[in-house]
């Protein structure tokens, strides 16, 4: 007989079905799974890290494009990633749809009947009597046992009586809240967005929620750019509690305003701002040092620029950039090559016994700028993105900007740096930034759901032991019990001697504890 | 003395005790020459019916009974009586070393003011008392035989010394430590991570016990380090072992994990971001979940889950340690 391409194609794919949706396979995917995340910890990642990544590629230029192409800098959201993991998920609802079927058949059955033998089971004690059918029902009754009654025509009784249904139940339940975790997972990563802003104090620096606003941002797929939810925050103060010279405690007092209202919060970590489902968090601070600049005109002009901490103790770098300096009142001009630079580091704890700069302490206890002057070409007129806290290198290298001052020059709050032309640089002091995470994400919730279904569900998955119990009246006269563990049970005898008290109490007195009871289906 | 300095004198009793206990289980261990117990009596009444590969390691453990009883009593130079009272000072040993362990953590949470596991000794520290109260309760409940406790001594010991590699002197936590979360999040993983370590212990003794009962079938003689498999209980039973203290770990290691992703929602902005950390805690979390799977999935599968379980364990190791040092990360800020 020929079998139809069609019937074979079906055999095919049923045979292939088969091979996913066993455990042997979801073992595998499993490792293989673990396997695969391992990169991700080695390697840069784009979403923890931009600045990481960029340089891996400047120290490894041969190496980093080739890894690039291999998905090593995304390995999370890598076509081989998640082809893994979403085999895992098909195998998973192929295992979890026929075991639900069966076990939804197996919680309306009645519980099987006891074996011809009975003496083959791990459990089994012959009564001398005295064990009645009330008795034994109520005392199954009482162990929670499901249990029912057969009588055939020889005039057998038997009760047969099961228990444990939850084992089976929280099984299915932890694998499909695995689902669930993924689906959240899978929503977040649609509809979420974060953005994170460097915020200083004071009214002038507040933001508000649009992208333009964001030093860093990231948005999911099915996000609008100008979607945002609307609301602006202000800094209005911020305090860092340091204890032995390690923070202990920051605190940031915002105000932020939806429509017309206004609202106060004392956001501090590990305590998040909730507006309407997006979650504004403190995630961590710096300094903020003010400084004037007067030029050779004596125009003013001052700023506030947030510096980048570069260890524990607060250090900071950054810069100060004047393009607009040295505008020349009776030309209406400015002065060619006259836009001024200032590379610093900011030193919150400066000591002046050592000849050390960098300080040992985060607090503002002597706060002084370590500062390098530059003149000429800043070069931010050309487009390129630059930092904002350094100066321009290549300027510097290419001879377009001139170096000032051979020596750092290191100054205090209300000291004055002077330069060769007359201008000035006053340090009027130093404020404080705290650095916020606002962060939308629907797929938050169900994940948190997903992830309390599952625990609750693997107690009983793991805990419950599916078990049997059976009493036989024969038509002799001789009354036989006997029990089953369905899975690894080392307490099953005793547990079973227990019933058997409880329905026969002098009929058969119960045999001590063996090290351990045979178990049989401990591999069902 | 200075509160810290309390504490550091009663660590270094406590790996004293430890140590000795250590030795005196490994007189026991040696020269106590009660044939090892049984796993597996088959009682008489109705007859137990085992599952047919465990009556097959039945047969080797008798033959591995008849090997042990083959030693010539007469050269032992501590006599059997001598060497369970060694065992039963070690035992008592034990439990002054655990609670010295656990004066040292006190002591060291009065004098900083708050929860003791801010940095990677202190976690160390924190697993070593977990692993041993699981094996205090263990013993007691007769699940083990005392005589085991050189095992569980002996990495315990090694443990505690390793941390002292990185020891760090109390001092207050940042403040993205500073919540109850932290509390919940480490306290479950450490004491999972000690659950495990016992667990691992059983696997590598399971190990080590089937290895010798196939030499021994096979009727050859084995060496060291084999050969100290002599005196171990049935391999069934140290599976059987294994698997429970993993059951009982897994869940505690979920949530564990579960609660740092809520801390990291509150401290980081976000839940989940494969922070090296993170990583390393889901593949040792899908590790353990491919050993539990493994044991039920047939006989070839089971035969290596002890592996698994073991390169779980080697997985927490590296989190705990590797990770720290190398990597960085955000949670790297918690100090060495
Ligand atoms: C195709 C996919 C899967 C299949 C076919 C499958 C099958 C099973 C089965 C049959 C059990 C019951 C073992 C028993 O009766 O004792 C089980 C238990 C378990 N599964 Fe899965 N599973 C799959 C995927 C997963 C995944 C992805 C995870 C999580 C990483 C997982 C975690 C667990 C855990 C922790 C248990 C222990 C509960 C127990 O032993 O009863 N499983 N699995």
């Amino acid at each position: 007989m020929r079998r139809s391409p069609l019937r074979i194609a079906r055999s095919f794919g049923r045979r292939w079905w088969h091979q996913l949706t066993s455990m042997r396979t979801a073992l595998l995917l499993l490792l293989i799974l673990a396997l695969a995340a391992i990169p991700g910890s080695t390697f840069p990642q784009r979403a923890i890290s931009l600045t990481d990544v960029n340089d891996y590629y400047t120290r490894h230029p041969d190496l980093a494009p080739f890894l690039d192409r291999l998905w090593a800098f995304d390995v999370y959201t890598s076509p081989w990633f998640s082809a893994i993991y979403l085999l895992l998920m098909i195998s998973l609802i192929g295992c979890i749809l026929p075991r639900l079927g069966v076990h939804l058949k197996a919680l309306r059955a009645e519980p099987p009947d006891a074996p011809r033998r009975m003496e083959i089971l791990p459990y089994h004690r012959r009564l001398d009597g005295g064990a009645n059918e009330s008795r034994a029902r109520a005392a199954l009754k009482r162990h929670r046992f499901r249990a029912v009654r057969r009588e055939s025509a020889d005039g057998t009784v038997t009760i047969a009586a099961e228990k444990g249904y939850l084992r089976e139940s929280g099984n299915l339940l932890f694998h499909a809240s695995i689902i669930i975790v993924l689906v959240g997972v899978a929503v977040g990563s649609l509809f979420s967005w974060y953005g994170n802003r460097i915020l200083s104090e004071g009214e002038d620096q507040a933001f508000c929620n649009n992208l333009q606003q964001y030093d860093e941002y990231g948005l999911g797929a099915y996000v609008a750019e100008t979607g945002l939810p609307r609301f602006c925050v202000q800094l209005d103060s911020f305090a860092a509690e340091f204890t032995n010279g390690g923070p202990t405690a920051y605190e940031a007092d915002i105000t932020y305003t939806v429509g017309d209202a206004e609202h106060a919060y004392d956001l501090r970590v590990n305590h998040p701002l909730n507006i309407d489902g997006t979650n504004i968090f403190l995630i961590g601070h710096g300094y903020t040092p003010v400084v004037t600049y007067t030029d050779r005109y004596g125009n003013t002009e001052t700023r506030r620029q947030p510096f980048l901490s570069m260890d524990a103790a607060l250090n900071s770098e950054g810069a100060f950039k004047f393009p607009d300096a040295n505008f020349n009142p009776e030309t209406g001009e400015v002065d060619a090559d006259a836009e001024v630079g200032f590379d610093a580091v900011l030193v919150p704890s400066f000591d002046t016994a050592t000849a050390i700069l960098l300080g040992s302490e985060p607090e503002l206890n002597n706060p002084v700028l370590a500062l390098t002057a530059y003149r000429g070409d800043l070069g931010m007129g050309d487009g390129r993105p630059e930092s904002v806290y350094n100066v321009n290198e290549e300027q510097i290298a290419s001879g377009d900007l001139a170096l000032l001052n051979d020596e750092v020059e290191v100054i205090g709050v209300g000291d004055v740096m002077e330069l060769d032309d007359g201008s000035t640089l006053t340090f009027d002091g130093v404020e404080q930034y705290a650095v916020l995470q606002v962060r939308y994400d629907p797929g938050g919730p169900i994940v948190l759901g997903g992830a309390v279904i599952l625990m609750g569900a693997l107690l009983p998955a793991l805990m419950v032991r599916r078990r049997r119990y059976w009493i036989r009246w024969n038509p002799d006269g001789t009354v036989e019990v006997a029990g089953l563990n369905r899975n690894a049970y080392d307490g099953i005898a005793e547990e079973c001697d227990a019933i058997t008290a409880d329905i026969a109490p002098d009929a058969v007195p119960p045999t001590p504890r063996t090290e351990s009871e045979a178990t049989i289906g401990s591999t069902s | 003395m200075t509160g810290a300095q309390v504490a550091n004198a009663l660590f270094v009793a406590t790996i004293i005790l430890y140590a000795s206990a250590m030795f005196g289980h490994a007189i026991e261990y040696a020269f106590d020459r009660r044939a090892p117990k049984r796993g597996k009596v088959l009682v008489a009444s109705g007859g137990e019916a085992a599952a047919s590969d465990e009556t097959a390691e039945t047969d080797a453990a008798a033959t591995n009974d008849a090997a042990a009883n083959d030693d010539n009593a007469a050269e032992v130079p501590v006599s059997p009586v001598a060497a369970r009272a060694a065992g039963r000072l070690s035992l008592v040993l034990t439990y002054l070393g655990t609670i010295a362990l656990a004066s040292s953590i006190v002591m060291r949470v009065i004098y900083t003011g708050r929860w003791p596991w801010g940095n990677m000794f202190e976690y160390i520290v924190g697993m070593a008392l977990a692993g041993m109260v699981t094996w205090l309760i263990l013993v007691a409940g007769g699940h083990v035989h005392r005589r085991l406790g050189l095992f569980a001594t002996f990495s315990v010991t090694m443990v505690l010394g390793t941390s002292v590699r990185v020891y760090t002197e109390a001092g207050p936590l940042v403040p993205a430590l500073d919540s109850y979360w932290i509390i919940i999040h480490v306290t479950a993983a450490i004491v999972a991570s000690g659950i495990l370590l016992i667990g691992c212990v059983f696997a590598i003794l399971h190990l080590l016990k089937r290895r010798f009962d196939r030499r021994i079938s096979e009727g050859k003689t084995p060496g060291f380090p084999l050969n100290i498999a002599k005196r171990l209980p049935d391999a069934t039973v140290l599976e059987r072992l294994t698997f429970k203290t993993h059951v009982f770990a897994f869940p505690l290691l979920t949530f564990g994990i579960f609660a740092g992703a809520v801390w990291a929602h509150f401290a980081w902005g976000r839940y989940w971001a494969w922070d090296p950390k993170e990583v390393w805690a889901f593949i040792a979390w899908v590790v353990y979940a491919a050993y539990l799977h493994a044991r039920v999935s047939g006989r070839s599968a089971r035969v290596n889950a002890p592996w698994i379980a073991i390169l779980g364990y080697a997985v927490m190791l590296f989190n705990l340690t590797a990770v720290n040092l190398i990597f960085g990360g955000l949670h790297s800020y918690a100090g060495v």
